[in-house]
């Protein structure tokens, strides 16, 4: 099943062209890897999704996204898109809170006040990306007394706690070591069972480990996309071929 | 010769250096030394909690607690009314303005703290006081609240620049993650951008107390000068300030009541280094907030 639509995406940072004229597709429960040398355009596209573009003030969108057929630019209300499509940055980047109050914020923010709810919330967040056992005992203490790793799955709980559909990783690993890294990318394979997952990355082998599809951008345009397994074994795109192998980018 | 040379430059610099902290030692040693020869007449614990001051009378009595309290009274109006209005003004040229007008305000704030503190004191004379007069109907509108609202303006400049500042250095990343959250502007300004910022914000009010405690023209103007215990904002005050710029030329040299005025001065220097060594404390940790953004 389709979940996200795109059509004629174009994107403009004052006269610079970030996409385009971008038309792509996403399945529904499928993880897709989104690769491409640097200035490709690939966070550009992944801020889009839930128009956290939009704070860019010289930033200027063309184009149609939809999600289950409904425009995010016109019939989905911008606070519920941005529950709905969760992002995790680059750098791990929790809020000046405590850990548990990190992953209540989104729900706090809804008006959920519930004390036992939260709790729950907090803990099946936690247990999802794998965190749970590690800070079970300090839920109260600062955010920023985890390592990166642990912090990085912070922000996967935390958005999580959201109840989203989709979730949208912007280089999530890339200032983790191999083993956070690993684990982050556990707890996504796992996450597969219930949302929708597009991952931005630098890392080729990376999209080749967990996206069951990947898309090569370059230059602001949509290379190829299609099974990861074919893409990494035999690409139809000879730029696609070059840029996996390491010739450039 | 090179070498001499290097020396004299380093030594010459060095001295500029110390020179300010030189300094700051030299005035506190000349205000212990005029003083405290005030406490070889008067008992300190009479001095500062003493009710009364009348240093002219026979015999003369130097309770300061009445202008402590007048200066308590003076600041804590003034800030008040300066913080919300300065936190509000600070979150709206950071986070929401427009370019072209953040400029505008920015230089109209920083004029405000180029305004003499006696235009200010004209100001508080001609038009606050008579209209605080005709509002509360008072006898006088020279009260400690005239010299609240005055003096508030006067820390406004203060307070505004160093609570931008702490919020334009929350990282950017905070907000944006509050955003992504499903926050609106307004909640993650309230929720994140300002609790981050929270020292800078407590630095601000210490510095703006510390401007508002040292102020003497303006509220030695417009106060009312009464040197009696105040029990509202609405009644005159006399500020400790206020009290050594009023008496000093007629303070006799070397008598109690020129001595005492010194003292006063030692109780000053005190509550400002205090204050001062708070917002130090706030402004540390707000820098080291803006290093972890790196």
């Amino acid at each position: 099943m389709v979940k996200i639509t795109v059509a004629g995406l174009s994107i403009w940072y004052d006269e610079q062209t970030a996409i385009k004229n971008l038309s792509l597709q996403v399945s529904e429960k499928e993880i897709l890897g989104i690769i491409g040398p640097s200035n490709s355009g690939k966070t550009s596209f992944l801020r889009t999704l839930n128009r956290l573009n939009e704070l860019t003030s010289n930033c200027k969108t063309e184009g149609e996204i939809q999600l289950d057929g409904k425009s995010i630019f016109k019939e989905i209300d911008l606070l519920s898109l941005r529950k709905l499509v969760g992002i995790v940055f680059a750098l791990p980047l929790p809020l000046p809170l405590s850990i548990y109050d990190n992953i209540a914020y989104g729900p706090r923010l809804r008006g959920e006040k519930n004390k036992s709810k939260l709790d729950g919330i907090v803990e099946k967040s936690l247990k999802a990306s794998y965190l749970f056992d590690e800070v079970k005992d300090r839920l109260n203490t600062s955010a920023f007394n985890l390592s990166g790793g642990q912090q990085q799955r912070l922000c996967i709980s935390r958005t999580l706690a959201n109840e989203p559909e989709i979730i949208l990783y912007d280089e999530p690993c890339s200032g983790l070591d191999p083993i956070s890294t690993a684990k982050v990318e556990e707890a996504m394979r796992d996450l597969k069972k219930n949302y929708t997952q597009i991952l931005v990355t630098n890392n080729t082998k990376q999209a080749a480990r967990v996206a069951d599809r990947t898309a090569f951008f370059l230059m602001g345009e949509l290379v190829e996309i299609g099974d990861t397994t074919k893409m990494f074994t035999s690409p139809s795109d000879k730029r696609t071929d070059d840029y996996i192998a390491g010739r450039f980018g | 010769m090179k070498n001499l040379f290097e020396f004299i430059v380093e030594k010459a610099i060095f001295l500029s250096g110390a020179a300010s902290i030189i300094f700051v030692v030299l005035i506190f040693i000349f205000l212990l030394k005029e003083g405290l020869a005030l406490f070889g007449e008067v008992n300190f614990f009479a001095f500062l909690f003493g009710q009364n001051w009348y240093p002219i009378s026979d015999p003369p009595q130097f309770g300061i607690l009445p202008l402590i309290m007048g200066s308590v009274f003076v600041t804590f109006g003034a800030i008040v009314i300066a913080v919300p209005l300065g936190l509000a003004a600070a979150i709206y040229i950071s986070e929401v303005a427009p370019h072209s007008i953040r400029g505008f305000l920015k230089s109209g704030i920083e004029l405000l703290a180029a305004i003499p503190s006696i235009v200010l004191g004209f100001i508080g004379i001609i038009f606050l006081a008579p209209l605080l007069k005709n509002i509360f109907h008072l006898g006088s509108g020279l009260t400690a609240l005239a010299g609240s609202i005055m003096l508030a303006f006067m820390a406004l400049p203060t307070i505004v620049s160093i609570i931008e500042d702490a919020i334009v250095s929350v990282p950017r990343s905070y907000k944006e993650g509050a955003l992504a959250l499903g926050a609106t502007h307004w909640q993650a300004i309230y929720r994140v951008t300002i609790p981050a910022a929270a020292s800078g914000i407590l630095a601000a009010v210490m510095l703006g107390i510390g401007r508002v405690v040292g102020e003497t023209m303006a509220v030695l103007m417009i106060t009312g000068n009464a040197a009696i215990m105040p029990t509202s904002l609405l009644q005159p005050v006399r500020t400790l300030t206020a009290t050594v710029a009023a008496e000093m030329g007629e303070a006799v040299s070397g008598s109690s009541h020129y001595y005492s005025l010194f003292a006063i001065g030692i109780v000053l220097f005190i509550i400002s280094f205090i204050i001062n060594i708070f917002a130090d404390i706030f402004l540390h940790r707000s820098k080291a907030m803006k290093r972890r953004k790196k």
